[in-house]
Formats: structure tokens, sequence, C-alpha cells
């Protein structure tokens, strides 16, 4: 064994996992992408779509905050997390490029729709704030959609179920990250808690969207409400935080972000995100 | 010609009429080194050092920074200050001594080719 670089000398040769996340077209590649008997292809599309735009937007959401973390070993931190959630959002996007037959590829999902046409919840999407706005959607993003994935593991669909079970691993490393900021600010100095507190406030209204089941869902949004509680009850009163009691965001004539109804930032979010697309059409990356 | 007062003599940098007091200085997280043990290592290996508050969260900066290509299967972190390390100084007295003693190297026995990591 060699020791004259030390990753050498600790990494497996020729791990093609060096190169994972470039160089390929397809993220689904090599799986049978069929539509199980008895599934609505275009339905489990839809779904697919909900999941994926949620991961797509929270992660450039997240990826805002490289060069404006704190420290820079939390700012890795939080970049890992956005390429995790990058790395959802491939595979679910693929999957629905598959499920409605349409075959378009993720690239033309997050680049060539327009924001109406997107079907993230509104809490995905929030931007700016300080630290504690950060951790508060982290914390309850990753708690929500950790519940949520283990609920997907047993899905009908083996290809979303192989998505959740990879994802599992990811969210609830993302929760565990969250969650030791959670209680370390709120259980800090009287500024950090006061900070911790008015994100989790402003947050709030935003959370009873994700457990609202829109027609197109796959499965009852409402059931990793109990687990999302009992998990968030746990952190707070680690943390000496109150639960927020404010209401729900009222939606536009009751349509909400799952209805390709969206907060005003939304637009910003997306002409950056698409702006390279947009210009260069037949850009390789 | 004038008498030059600034830096480098374009007058961009002002020497004179600043503040020459340092600015407050930012507290910083204690210092932790990391060992990281691959799959095919035997040890934990030393691959680099980190910022953080206290052992928890040294412990998921190293799993973020040092880990993020596959590389580990277990992870130690410790206090850079509670490490006892010999001094450049010290070289000579510490080491220079074993140079010459060749007979401390195992190299007239015959070792059997089946057993591993000697």
């Amino acid at each position: 064994m060699s020791f004259d670089n030390v990753y050498e000398a600790i990494t497996e040769e020729n791990d093609a996992r060096w190169a994972f996340g470039t160089g390929f077209e397809d993220p689904l590649s090599g799986m049978d992408t069929s539509v199980p008997s008895g599934v609505d292809g275009a339905r489990l599309a839809a779904y697919c779509l909900m999941l994926g735009d949620d991961a797509l937007i929270f992660s450039h959401r997240l990826q805002e905050w490289c060069t404006n973390a704190p420290e820079l070993e939390d700012e890795v931190a939080i970049a890992n997390i956005a390429l995790d959630l990058l790395g959802q959002a491939r595979l679910l996007l693929a999957r629905a490029g598959k499920a409605d037959g349409s075959s378009r590829t993720e690239d033309s999902f997050a680049f060539l729709r327009a924001e109406n046409e997107f079907r993230n919840v509104r809490l995905a999407e929030l931007g700016g704030g300080h630290f504690g706005h950060l951790i508060a959607r982290l914390f309850v993003f990753s708690t929500w959609r950790l519940a949520l994935f283990q609920q997907l593991e047993s899905s009908v669909d083996p290809v979303l179920a192989a998505i959740a079970d990879k994802g599992v691993k990811e969210l609830t490393y993302h929760r565990d990250y969250a969650a030791q900021w959670l209680v370390r600010l709120g259980d800090g100095t009287p500024l950090s808690h006061s900070r911790m507190q008015e994100g989790l406030d402003e947050l709030w209204p935003y959370v009873g969207e994700l457990f609202r089941t829109h027609p197109t869902e796959f499965v009852d949004a409402a059931l990793p409400r109990p687990e999302f509680d009992a998990v968030l009850d746990q952190a707070l009163a680690a943390a000496t935080l109150v639960r927020p009691s404010s209401g729900e965001l009222a939606g536009v004539s009751g349509r909400t972000g799952r209805d390709g109804v969206h907060t005003e930032s939304f637009g910003y979010l997306l002409a950056e995100l698409q702006s390279v697309a947009r210009a260069m059409p037949d850009a390789k990356w | 010609m004038t008498e030059l007062t600034s830096e480098g003599g374009h007058g961009a940098v002002p020497l004179e009429g600043v503040p020459a007091a340092p600015g407050p200085v930012k507290h910083d997280w204690p210092l932790y080194e990391v060992f990281v043990r691959g799959k095919r290592g035997l040890n934990h290996v030393h691959v680099g050092s980190l910022h953080a508050a206290d052992d928890q969260m040294a412990l998921h900066h190293a799993r973020d920074l040092y880990t993020r290509r596959n590389e580990g299967v277990s992870i130690w972190v410790v206090r850079a200050a509670d490490i006892t390390a010999s001094s450049p100084d010290e070289k000579d007295p510490f080491f220079a001594p074993s140079g010459d003693k060749v007979y401390r190297h195992p190299t007239f026995y015959d070792i059997p080719e089946d057993v591993p990591h000697i």
C-alpha cells in the first residue's frame, strides 16, 4: 500500500463513483422502466414530477448558500446536501419522462418548463433569510421527505421504490445535520434562540401544504404526518423551541404549489436556474 | 520628483491617515485533526484538519469534507490541541540513533508467504 497520497491509500482502485453524476445521459440506465400493470403512467409521472421538483428547487435554494454560509465546513455540508437532492431530482424527473411515455429528459423538465408547470411545494422555493431560516427549512423539509420516502419504499412502482430506498439514507443524514443545528441554535444563546424561533415561525404557514393530498397524488400525503409530528416535537423539546401555532398560508382560489401556483420569488429562481439552458439550447455539460 | 508616500507609489493605497490598529478578530472554532479508515485500509490514516465547535460537529464536518468520494468506513476526530507531537528541533536525538541499526530490521528471518500484513 502506497502512502504517497493518503487518498490513494484509502480509496478503492478504479472506483467508478469518483465520476458519479457526470458523463452519462440517462440516470435510470440499466433499469426496467416499464410501468407496472394496474398503474396509470400519467399519474405516476405527475407524482414523480412533484417529488422531483421539490428536490430540484430546494437544491437550488441550498446552492445559493455557496460562498454565503457562516463557516467553510458548513458550506461544504450544505452543498453536499444540495447535491444529494439534485441526484434525487434527476432520477425522479427521468422517471416522469419514462412513465408518461413522452421520453422527455431530465433537462427538458428542469430547463424548458414555465413557472406554472412546476409542481413543487411552496416551502421548497423559499429563499433568502438568515441561517436560522435555512436550518428551519432544511429540518422541516428533510423530516417530511424522509417520512414520505419511508412510505414509498414499498411503492407499487419498483423504480420509485428504488429511488426512495436510496434517498432514505441521504435524507437521514440531512435531517441529522439540520437537527443538530436546530438544537445548537435553539438551546444556545438568547440571540441564536430567537433567530431559530423566528426561522420556524416564518416557515410554519408553508408546512400544512406538505400534507394536503392532491388529486394526482400517488400515496396519501397525510401518511407521513404522525412521524413528522413526533420527530418535530422531540427536536423542538431538546432545542427549547415552541411549535408555531400560525395557520396555513392559503392558496390562490385554493390552488398551491402542487397546482403550479407559486410565490413571487419563484420566477426569479427559475430565471437563474434556466438562463444558460435557454440562452444556449443545444449546449452540452 | 515628489516623495512617494503611498504603497507602490501610485497613490491608490494611502499609507497616512489610516488607523493602524487591527480590527476585531473573529473567534475561531478549535482545530480538529481527522483520521479516516478506508475500506482497504487497516489503520486510520490522517487526512487533514477542520474547524468545529464540538466533537459531534467535528465528526459531521469530517464526513462532509473527507468522505465525499466514498473514501471511508470509519472516522476519528481529535482536537489538535490534545495531540502531543515531537518537535523538529529534537529530530536528531529522536531519530538519528536508529538510522544505523540495521539489525533491528527483521530481514534475517524467512517470512512465510501466506502471512499478511507484516
